[in-house]
């Protein structure tokens, strides 16, 4: 019973953290502008990652990996966000960005009000 | 010329970031041994005074509660963010329209605004543009905004990670900023009361 459950656990977690990596790449080619390209690359990966490394975890069960798979999430949370900032940020100012497809645009707004 | 007291403060705030890469270097040899524990010790002081970064102001201040709170519930976004972007992603029929939001944060603490920006970022469907540091502005992309309705919904959990995260580990000053008594007029109204 427990080895089905383990089974059926390691399932779950691997096909979720495939599904989000499939989701990120299927993103990467369906939306239409940088800003909303960078959504796709860098968010539902860190779920998918999240997801694999939990599972890595589940199966070799010492401090060791528990401790490693912690370093990797940490690293990739504090990462991707800075990632995708700095590569919004350049979009943004070399004006990379379609304004049709924003409904608001607070950052224009306050720049052309200074 | 810097004062003893300066220069002892100085060393104490980089004292936390010194331990974070102690923890580390334990975290990817994965097991404890003293030998480990001084060679941590070692590269990071070597890291800490090479790589020398501007001091963080601290609050000085943890809620261990708020702060596990503040974490799970992160957690949580994340996934249910995840989901949703990614069935944004596949779904057959692709809308998109994103916004550039401004939202004014409450704090005036550089590491609760760092924070902020992090744990919204790291949440799918929301960049951070630009940060306006002086008057704790964030700036942020927001993918499959439809309304002015989900601008409003977006705006308060924004505001309400930000609430969170001071709770958790931001200083006494910004829980009463949170609470909407500001410590200017605190300090405004001690000093009716003492002329």
């Amino acid at each position: 019973m427990s080895a089905l459950l383990h089974d059926v656990l390691t399932a779950i977690l691997v096909l979720a953290g495939a599904a989000m990596c499939l989701a990120a790449g299927i993103g990467l080619i369906r939306f239409p502008d940088v800003l909303s390209r960078l959504h796709a690359a860098t968010k539902p990966q860190i779920f998918g990652l999240m997801a694999v490394t939990a599972d890595v975890a589940i199966n070799n069960f010492s401090v060791g990996t528990v401790t490693l798979v912690v370093a990797i999430v940490v690293f990739q949370a504090l990462t991707a966000p800075m990632a995708a900032h700095l590569v919004g940020r350049a979009a943004y100012e070399t004006e990379h960005l379609r304004p049709d497809l924003l409904i608001v645009d607070e950052l224009r707004d306050r720049r052309a009000a200074r | 010329m810097t004062t003893p007291r300066e220069r002892r403060g100085a060393v104490g705030n980089q004292i936390p970031p010194l331990i974070a890469l102690i923890v580390l270097w334990m975290l990817l040899w994965g097991e404890f041994s003293w030998l480990n524990l001084l060679i941590a010790l070692v590269v990071g002081i070597v890291v800490t005074v090479a790589f020398y970064l501007v001091p963080v102001q601290l609050s000085g201040r943890l809620h261990p509660l708020h702060t596990v709170v503040f974490f799970v519930r992160l957690i949580l976004d994340i996934v249910r963010a995840s989901i949703d972007v990614s069935w944004l992603a596949v779904k057959p029929r692709l809308v998109t329209s994103n916004a550039i939001l401004e939202i004014r944060l409450r704090t005036r603490s550089d590491l609760i605004l760092t924070w902020t920006a992090v744990a919204t970022s790291i949440v799918p469907g929301s960049i951070v543009v630009d940060i306006d540091r002086e008057s704790s502005i964030l700036y942020l992309h927001v993918l499959n905004m439809q309304s002015a309705r989900d601008i409003e919904s977006f705006r308060r959990r924004v505001l309400d990670t930000e609430r969170r995260i001071v709770r958790g580990f931001g200083s006494s000053e910004d829980v009463e900023r949170m609470r909407g008594v500001r410590p200017a007029d605190r300090r405004a109204s001690r000093l009716k009361g003492t002329s």
